[in-house]
């Protein structure tokens, strides 16, 4: 059919940027890469991250992180369930993108509804955790002993290739709940779903900082996520082995915190609880002093 | 001191040239040992500051401390040239920093606003340099200036460069509040001719601070001035200079307006805060090749 057909409109095709300090810029490398359907057709190009848009959103996290923490769990949670209605909101677009990418329409309409459930389920958390994991510790001097965690500050989030949505949620929700900012490398080969979610998360309350979301290569930027000094953690999710010691070996600079989820979790009907939180949680003990 | 001829001189302001040249320091690619040059150039240019009312002496003895000792794990590193305070921690500022090379600067002429009488603003000048302050930064009269009283901003110049003896003079002009580039100039024509040491953008306490238009407006005043009569002028952007890349294109806009022999501390100055650090994190970045964090650098 021709172009100039009066009842064929030519369609506006989407651009997916990044998502840095709640601003949608293109990577400062000016460089691209292909999202393509499973039966090779070109879907979009996206940016293509470089460490220096990575050095940017460190920045803006760490701008964000005292703002972040410092709101109450409830307050946390709120946002987070606000995550969730947007992403219902939306969910059409989101299957639609999971499945332009060669998963069927049952199975995205699926992980899409798990996703949303993963922040449903952390936002129900995001004031508890706290108590659950808190104590008050017998001591035998005249000290009133206890503990109570805190987040560690600045995560980067290596989610699993596939499923990308699913897999970015179930690893984003539990660090954000616990008051942690992020900064997210998500799928190489799926992104197109993931780089909507930042539209979402732009609609949600989300302090700009909090959520960022970079597209681009693992093999790339796992290096400068892993050495940059003032990321405080690492999350991750199927990882390979070598890409595992990489990780783990440049994180000794800082002693940044290294956490692999198993695959098994990410896909999984169940949500993954607790832990996940408390992974990326530090543990503050403060001695009171009272009379005797 | 008489006026006539010095603002006949005063060319008009090209605005959209000045944006546009503005735009092309920008693109400048700096890399590898320049870029290692600039950074620590710039690190020497810088005059730590610290102007709060809720400065304390402690404050002041951390910031001298900085100042000498910018980051331990580089011992060859230069320090920054100033530490730049108000008249009254002057003395404490001398005693921490003794001779070591960093020289003591005050703001006086009560800054910010410059709003009381010039005998009291000449005396206050006079104390600090009593005090042991060996640069002053003072404020001109904007209200008079927008005014148009041109003599009297000409004078107390004059003045307060009689009362700071042997102290170097920086005068500064505080462009966010003379609205045009045109007034830039006019304002930087009167310093010079007045017997400023430096020019200087901003107190740092009016919006906007220094930008590269009006230092170029400026750098140019002091071109010009060296060319008709060659007196040599230096420069001190304040204010909003916060990291590494704009402090490198402000080098990059120095070099291609002066040329090399501005690029010194001696005739070029960074009025800044939270640059140091910048810098210094900059610098580690470039020699070990890692991001860093502010965690491992002293607090500014």
């Amino acid at each position: 059919m021709s172009r100039n057909s009066p009842d064929k409109r030519l369609s506006v095709a989407k651009t997916y940027k990044l998502y840095i300090g709640g601003k949608f810029p293109r990577t400062e490398s000016g460089r691209t890469f292909e999202a393509r359907s499973h039966s090779g057709d070109l879907l979009a190009n996206l940016c293509r991250a470089s460490r220096k848009d990575l050095r940017e959103a460190v920045v803006v996290a760490r701008k964000a992180f005292p703002g972040w923490a410092k709101r109450s769990g409830y307050n946390r949670g709120q946002i987070l369930y606000r995550i969730a209605e947007m992403m219902e909101g939306r969910i059409d677009q989101l299957v639609n993108e999971v499945s332009s990418q060669g998963v069927s329409p049952q199975k995205a309409l699926k992980e899409v509804e798990t996703s949303i459930e993963r922040f449903v389920h952390y936002a129900g958390w995001a004031d508890k955790y706290a108590q659950v994991h808190s104590s008050v510790n017998p001591v035998s001097s005249s000290h009133f002993n206890f503990s109570v965690p805190e987040p560690m500050g600045i995560v980067g989030i290596i989610p699993p290739n596939e499923p990308s949505l699913l897999g970015l949620a179930t690893l984003l929700a539990p660090a954000l709940a616990g008051g942690n900012v992020t900064i997210s490398l998500v799928s190489e080969t799926r992104p197109l779903a993931p780089a909507t979610f930042a539209e979402i998360l732009h609609s949600s309350d989300v302090p700009p900082g909090v959520v960022n979301i970079l597209t681009g290569f693992r093999k790339e930027l796992l290096p400068d996520f892993s050495t940059h000094m003032d990321v405080n953690a690492i999350l991750a999710a199927d990882l390979s082995t070598k890409e595992k010691k990489l990780t783990e070996e440049n994180s000794a600079l800082n002693l940044k915190r290294v956490v692999h989820l198993p695959s098994k979790a990410i896909s999984a009907t169940d949500n993954p609880g607790l832990s996940p939180i408390l992974s990326l949680q530090e543990t503050k003990t403060t001695w009171h002093p009272i009379g005797t | 001191m008489s006026l006539s001829g010095t603002l006949a001189n005063t060319p008009p302001i090209d605005s959209v040239g000045v944006a546009e040249r503005v735009a092309r320091f920008s693109t400048r690619s700096i890399k590898k040992t320049s870029k290692m040059e600039a950074l620590k150039l710039a690190l020497s240019m810088i005059d730590l500051t610290t102007l709060e009312g809720k400065d304390t002496e402690d404050k002041v003895r951390r910031l001298c401390y900085k100042a000498r000792h910018l980051h331990v794990d580089l011992p060859d590193l230069p320090t920054v040239a100033a530490v730049c305070v108000y008249p009254t921690m002057v003395k404490v500022a001398r005693e921490e920093l003794n001779d070591c090379g960093v020289k003591v600067a005050a703001v006086a002429t009560s800054f910010p606003s410059g709003q009381d009488d010039l005998s009291l603003r000449i005396r206050q000048t006079k104390g600090a340099v009593r005090h042991g302050a060996q640069e002053i930064d003072m404020v001109i009269s904007r209200g008079r200036f927008l005014a148009g009283d041109y003599q009297y901003v000409t004078d107390e110049i004059v003045a307060v460069k009689e009362a700071c003896g042997e102290a170097h003079l920086k005068v500064i002009l505080e462009t966010g509040e003379l609205y045009t580039l045109e007034n830039v100039r006019k304002a930087s024509d009167i310093a010079i001719h007045a017997g400023a040491d430096f020019i200087k953008t901003s107190t740092g306490k009016v919006q906007p601070a220094a930008t590269m238009e009006v230092t170029l407006v400026m750098l140019e005043a002091i071109r010009d001035h060296f060319q008709e009569t060659g007196k040599i002028v230096g420069m001190k952007p304040a204010g909003g200079i916060s990291n590494s890349k704009i402090a490198i294109r402000y080098l990059v806009m120095l070099r291609e307006t002066l040329g090399n022999r501005w690029l010194t501390p001696k005739l070029f100055r960074f009025g800044a805060s939270s640059l140091a650090n910048d810098l210094l994190m900059q610098i580690v970045k470039q020699s070990s090749g890692v991001y860093q964090s502010s965690n491992y650098f002293s607090i500014d």
